[in-house]
C-alpha cells in the first residue's frame, strides 16, 4: 500500500508540473501581444519594449522557462496589470473564500445527493422515484449562474431572507460579537452554497441511485435477507456500504465542477473568491492572474483526486488488505 | 410415523417475462414432505426449478417478476410460511430455516469481515452482545473445520479460498441451530477435492446437530453419497421420489434412467457416452401431456396428451404412465 | 405574433412529433432500440430536441420579428409577456421570443460543432493510444491527465486572456479543443479491450495494416461510448457557452445566443425577469433532453446487455 501511495503522490506532482509547463507554453505560443490592453488605446512602443525587457520576454525561451519555474517556486506569481498588486497576494485573499464556498457546497451536495439517491433506489420505479428522477434531471441541467440569479431574485430581493451578495455585511460586520460575525458569514454563504450544492446534488443523486440499484442486485444482498435481517439493515448497512465506494470516486470528480461553478456563481453573488478573480481578470486580459488561478485550480483538482483515491483505498478492504 | 417438519403441497412459482413471451412456470405443482433429521436430495438439470423451489421455501423470490401462487402450501411445523407477516418471516429466515448459497464469493459481503457477518445472525436473532456473538462466530468456524479460527474471524472474504468461504457460509447458517438447512448447489463452484470435504462436513454437522437438510444439486454422485431420499425434478415438476437406495437400484422414470445412464463409468464397456436426446424446454412453454415425452425413448400417444400423476408404492413414486403400464417399457432406438 | 409565425410554430411541433413517431417505429425493431424506448424521458427528450432543431432551422419563419430590430426604442422597452410579445421584450425593445428562436440557431450550432471537434479528436487520440501502445500511449495519456486536471473553463479563460480578440469560429474551436479528454479515455479503454479480441487478430493474420484495422474494425465497435459522449457533450458545451457569454467573453452581441441573452437580462433582473427567465429555461430544457437521451443511449448501447 505504501509503494502505491508514494507512486500516486509522485504522479500527482508530475501532473502539476506538467500543468505549469503547459501554461508557460501557452504563454509563449499565444499570438496575442501581452502588454496591450484589451481595448485599443495606443501605447508607445518604447514602453512596450521596456515592459518586455522587465518581464524578461526578450530572452531565449529555455532561460525564461527556468526563471518561470524559479519564480513559481518562490511564490512569485507576477504582478497583476489591473489590480496593481502581486498576484500571490490577490490569490491569498481569494482562495480561502472559494474554499469555504466549495466546501459548503460539497457538504450539501453529498448529503442531499446521498439521501435522495438511496431513497430513489429503495422506491425504484414507483412514483416517488419517477418524480424525483425528473426533478434531478431538471435541476442538474440548469445553468448554475442562472439558478444563482433567480435564487438571488426570489430569496434576496423579493423575500429579503438572504443578503444579495458579498461575504459579510459591509456596514455592520466589524461591530458584531464573534457569534454574530459567524452568523453573518453563514447568512451570506447560504445562497451561493445552496446554488452550487443543489445542482451538484442533482447529479450526485442520479449517480448514487444507479450505484445503489447496482449494489442491490448483488448476491450478498440476497444472503442478508436469507439471514432474516430487517430490511432497513439490509439497505443501509449491507447495500449502502458498498454503494458508497463509487461515491468516493464521484467526490474526486466533483472538484472540477465546483471550481467551474465557482467562477460563475461568485460573479453573480459578488463573492470575492478565486472564481470572481479569474472572471474579472479575463475580461481585462490580466493574464498573470488568469494563469495563476488556472494553476491553482488544477492543483486543487489534482489534490482532490489524490485524496479521493486514498480514501477509496482505505474504504475498500479488497484494496486495503492484501489477500 | 413422525410428523413432517416441512410440508409442501402444490407449490407453484411463476415469473412474468418481458415482451410478452408469456409466464415462466418455473415451479409448477411441487409437493413433498421433509422429516426431522433426514437429508432430502433435490436433483435435476439446470432450468428444472430446483433452485426456485429452494428460494420459494423462504419467500426469497423477487416479487416483481416472480410470485408464489395462492393455493400453494408451505408449512413449517404446522405454521403457514406463506401467510407469515414480514417480522415473523424474518424470524424464520436464518434461525429456523437457513440457506447456504451456491456462489460463496458473491454471496458474502466484501466490505465486512467474515466474523462480523456470522456474528450478525446471532445479534439479530438471539440478541447476543457483540462480544458473545464474536465468540460464537469463532466457535462455529471451528465447528466447520476452519483452520486457525481466532485469526480467520477478522479476515475479509477476498482473503479466503473458495472452500473456506463456503465453510463461512455454512457457519453463518448454523448460528441459531436451524431445524432445516437448505444447501443450494453448495459444492458446484468448488474444486473436486474441496467438494468432498464440504460434503463430509455437511454430513458430520447433520449427525451432530440433528437438523434436516435439503440438498439441491445436479450431481447424482453427490446425492448417492449423502441423501436419504431423493426427488428428481424436471420442467418444474417432481418426476420421481424415492429412497436413495431404491432410486439407484430401480429407477422408475425414464428421465431418471437417462440421468443415471449418462454418468460415465470406469467399469462400463461403452464406446460412446450416453446422453438424453433433445434439450430442456423453455419454462414458458412446457410440452403438453407428460413434459418429458419429447425426449423419452418409451413415449407413446397417451404421453403426448395426458399428464401422468405421481403413482407408485408409498415410498417410491414416479410421474409416468409406465408405472401403470410397465409392459410398455420396451427399449426403442 | 402573426399568423405566419404561429403556423410555422405549429409546423415545427408537427415535425417534432413526426420525428418522434418515426424514431419509435425504427427503434422498436432492434433490441437496443427497445432498451432505449424503455426510458420514458428519452422519448420526451427526442421530442424536445427535434422541436428546437426544427425551430432553429425554420427561424426566419417561426420568429415573428427581426431579432436585431429594436421595435420602438422607448415605449416597448422591457415589456412583460403579452399577446403581441408572448415572451416579452428586452432592454433594447427587441422581441424576446424572436431572439430566443434565432438564439437557438447560435447555441445549438455551437453545441453541435464544438462537440464534433471534441468527440472526433477524443476518438482519434483514444483509438491511437489504445492501439499503438509503446511510447505513444503513455505520452498521450499524460497529456489527457493534464487536460483533465485543468477545469475546462479555466483552460478557456487562459486561452481567451492570451488572445486579444477571439472571433466566434475560434471560440467554437477552442471549446471543442478543451473537451476531448474524457472521450479519449473512454475510447482508449474500449480499444484496449477490443484489441485482444479474435476478429482483430484475424484481420492482422490477413495482413491488414494498422491504420486499416483502426478505421474499419475497431472504430465501429467503439461507436457506443462515442455516441453517448456526444449526446452528453453537447449539453456541456451549451452550458459552457452560456457561462462564457454571461461573463462577457462568449458570443458577441448583437448576435443572439441564449447565454448572452441571460447576460443582457441580468442587469435588469428585478424589473424584467422574463428576459433572463426564458433563455435559461430554454437551455435547461435542451440540456435536460440531451441528458435524458444520453442516459437512455448509454443503457441501450451497453455491450453487456448484448450478451443476454
Amino acid at each position: 500500500m505504501t509503494t502505491w501511495l508514494v507512486r500516486r503522490v509522485a504522479a500527482s506532482i508530475a501532473i502539476v508540473f506538467a500543468v505549469v509547463t503547459f501554461t508557460f507554453l501557452l504563454l509563449h505560443l499565444a499570438p496575442g501581444q501581452p502588454f496591450l490592453p484589451g481595448d485599443e488605446t495606443p501605447i508607445d512602443p518604447r514602453v512596450v519594449a521596456n515592459l518586455r525587457h522587465e518581464f524578461g520576454l526578450d530572452q531565449p525561451v529555455l532561460v525564461q522557462y527556468v526563471k518561470y519555474l524559479g519564480a513559481l517556486a518562490h511564490g512569485n506569481l507576477g504582478e497583476s496589470f489591473a489590480l496593481h498588486r502581486p498576484v500571490a497576494d490577490a490569490l491569498a485573499d481569494a482562495i480561502p473564500n472559494t474554499l469555504v464556498l466549495a466546501g459548503a457546497a460539497l457538504v450539501l451536495d453529498l448529503l442531499l445527493g446521498l439521501a435522495l439517491g438511496v431513497y430513489q433506489a429503495v422506491h425504484a420505479h414507483r412514483l416517488p422515484d419517477i418524480g424525483l428522477g425528473y426533478a434531478t434531471l431538471f435541476v442538474g441541467s440548469l445553468p448554475t449562474f442562472w439558478l444563482a440569479l433567480f435564487l438571488l431574485l426570489v430569496f434576496g430581493e423579493w423575500l429579503g431572507w438572504f443578503p444579495v451578495g458579498g461575504v459579510v455585511d459591509p456596514v455592520v460586520h466589524a461591530s458584531l460579537p464573534w457569534v454574530g460575525r459567524v452568523a453573518d458569514r453563514l447568512w451570506h454563504l447560504a445562497l451561493p452554497a445552496l446554488t452550487l450544492g443543489c445542482v451538484g446534488a442533482a447529479g450526485t443523486a442520479r449517480y448514487q441511485r444507479a450505484a445503489m440499484l447496482d449494489a442491490m442486485g448483488h448476491d450478498y444482498v440476497r444472503t442478508a435477507r436469507a439471514k432474516g435481517l430487517p430490511e432497513g439493515r439490509v439497505v443501509l448497512v449491507h447495500t449502502l456500504r458498498n454503494a458508497l465506494l463509487p461515491l468516493i470516486t464521484l467526490l474526486g470528480l466533483s472538484l472540477p465542477f465546483l471550481l467551474t461553478g465557482a467562477v460563475l456563481v461568485e460573479t453573480v453573488y459578488a463573492w470575492p473568491g478565486m472564481g470572481k478573480l479569474a472572471a474579472d481578470a479575463v475580461f481585462k486580459r490580466d493574464y498573470p492572474v488568469v494563469l495563476a488561478t488556472a494553476v491553482t485550480a488544477s492543483t486543487m483538482v489534482v489534490l482532490g483526486s489524490l485524496v479521493a483515491d486514498v480514501l477509496y483505498a482505505v474504504a475498500d478492504p479488497r484494496i486495503r488488505v492484501r489477500a | 410415523m413422525t410428523e413432517p417438519l416441512l410440508r409442501v403441497r402444490d407449490l407453484k412459482t411463476y415469473f412474468v417475462t418481458e415482451r410478452g413471451s408469456g409466464t415462466a412456470r418455473a415451479v409448477d405443482g411441487v409437493s413433498f414432505d421433509l422429516f426431522p433429521g433426514e437429508t432430502l436430495g433435490l436433483v435435476g438439470e439446470s432450468g428444472c426449478g430446483k433452485t426456485v423451489t429452494a428460494l420459494s421455501l423462504l419467500r426469497l423470490i423477487p416479487e416483481p417478476p416472480g410470485h408464489i401462487l395462492p393455493g400453494s402450501t408451505i408449512e413449517l411445523e404446522g405454521r403457514n410460511v406463506l401467510a407469515l407477516a414480514p417480522r415473523e418471516l424474518r424470524a424464520v429466515r436464518g434461525a429456523e430455516i437457513a440457506l447456504v448459497f451456491q456462489e460463496p464469493m458473491t454471496s458474502l459481503n466484501p466490505v465486512f469481515t467474515v466474523g462480523d457477518q456470522i456474528a450478525e445472525v446471532g445479534i439479530v436473532h438471539q440478541g447476543l452482545s457483540r462480544r458473545a456473538a464474536r465468540a460464537r462466530a469463532i466457535e462455529l468456524l471451528r465447528l466447520v473445520g476452519m483452520p486457525d479460527p481466532e485469526t480467520r474471524v477478522d479476515d475479509y472474504p477476498h482473503q479466503l479460498s473458495g472452500g473456506m468461504r463456503q465453510r463461512v457460509m455454512i457457519a453463518m447458517a448454523l448460528v441459531c441451530h436451524p431445524k432445516v438447512l437448505i444447501a443450494d448447489e453448495p459444492t458446484t463452484a468448488l474444486d473436486v477435492t474441496i467438494q468432498a470435504q464440504i460434503l463430509e462436513l455437511l454430513k458430520r454437522l447433520q449427525a451432530e446437530l440433528g437438523m434436516a437438510v435439503i440438498l439441491v444439486t445436479h450431481d447424482l454422485g453427490i446425492v448417492a453419497g449423502t441423501a436419504d431420499r431423493v426427488l428428481v425434478m424436471y420442467a418444474g415438476q417432481v418426476m420421481e421420489a424415492a429412497r436413495t437406495v431404491d432410486l439407484f437400484a430401480q429407477p422408475l422414470h425414464p428421465y431418471t434412467e437417462g440421468l443415471l445412464a449418462s454418468v460415465p463409468r470406469l467399469d462400463a464397456q461403452r464406446t460412446r457416452l450416453h446422453s438424453i436426446p433433445g434439450q430442456v424446454p423453455a419454462a414458458t412453454a412446457w410440452p403438453g401431456g407428460c413434459r418429458f415425452h419429447p425426449r423419452c425413448p418409451y413415449a407413446w400417444d397417451k404421453c403426448a396428451v395426458e399428464e401422468p400423476p405421481l403413482a407408485g408404492t408409498g415410498t417410491h413414486v414416479a410421474r409416468c404412465w409406465l408405472v401403470q403400464e410397465p409392459e410398455r417399457r420396451t427399449a426403442r432406438a | 405574433m402573426n399568423i405566419r409565425a404561429f403556423a410555422a410554430l405549429c409546423g415545427a411541433l408537427a415535425c417534432a412529433l413526426l420525428a418522434l413517431t418515426e424514431t419509435r417505429k425504427f427503434a422498436s425493431m432492434s433490441a437496443a432500440g427497445r432498451r432505449f424506448l424503455r426510458h420514458p424521458p428519452a422519448a420526451g427528450g427526442l421530442f424536445v430536441l427535434s422541436f428546437f432543431v426544427a425551430v432553429a432551422v425554420a427561424a426566419p419563419w417561426v420568429a415573428p420579428y427581426d431579432p436585431a430590430h429594436a421595435l420602438e426604442i422607448v415605449s416597448l422597452q422591457n415589456q412583460p409577456p403579452s399577446l403581441l410579445h408572448p415572451l416579452g421584450t428586452d432592454l433594447y425593445s427587441r422581441d424576446v421570443w424572436s431572439r430566443l428562436v434565432y438564439g437557438a440557431r447560435v447555441s445549438l450550432s455551437i453545441g453541435a460543432l464544438a462537440m464534433l471537434v471534441a468527440v472526433t479528436l477524443g476518438a482519434v487520440v483514444g483509438a491511437v493510444a489504445g492501439y499503438a501502445r509503446r511510447w505513444v500511449d503513455p505520452l498521450l495519456m499524460r497529456a489527457v491527465d493534464v487536460g483533465l486536471a485543468i477545469p475546462r473553463i479555466f483552460l478557456l479563460l487562459m486561452a481567451i486572456a492570451l488572445w486579444e480578440r477571439v472571433p466566434l469560429p475560434l471560440l467554437v474551436l477552442l471549446i471543442g479543443l478543451t473537451g476531448w479528454f474524457g472521450t479519449s479515455r473512454l475510447v482508449r479503454a474500449e480499444v484496449l479491450s477490443l484489441r485482444e479480441r479474435d476478429f482483430v487478430l484475424a484481420a492482422r493474420a490477413l495482413g491488414a495494416g494498422r491504420r486499416r484495422i483502426i478505421l474499419r474494425h475497431v472504430l465501429p465497435n467503439v461507436a457506443a461510448p462515442i455516441i453517448v459522449s456526444a449526446a452528453l457533450g453537447i449539453g456541456n458545451v451549451m452550458l459552457l457557452e452560456a457561462g462564457l457569454s454571461f461573463l462577457g467573453i462568449g458570443v458577441p452581441p448583437p448576435l443572439p445566443s441564449w447565454g448572452n441573452m441571460i447576460a443582457d437580462g441580468a442587469a435588469h433582473l428585478t424589473t424584467a425577469p422574463w428576459t433572463t427567465l426564458f433563455p435559461g429555461l430554454a437551455i435547461a430544457l435542451v440540456v435536460m433532453a440531451l441528458n435524458a437521451v444520453g442516459d437512455a443511449l448509454r443503457d441501450a448501447l451497453d455491450p453487456r446487455k448484448e450478451m443476454a
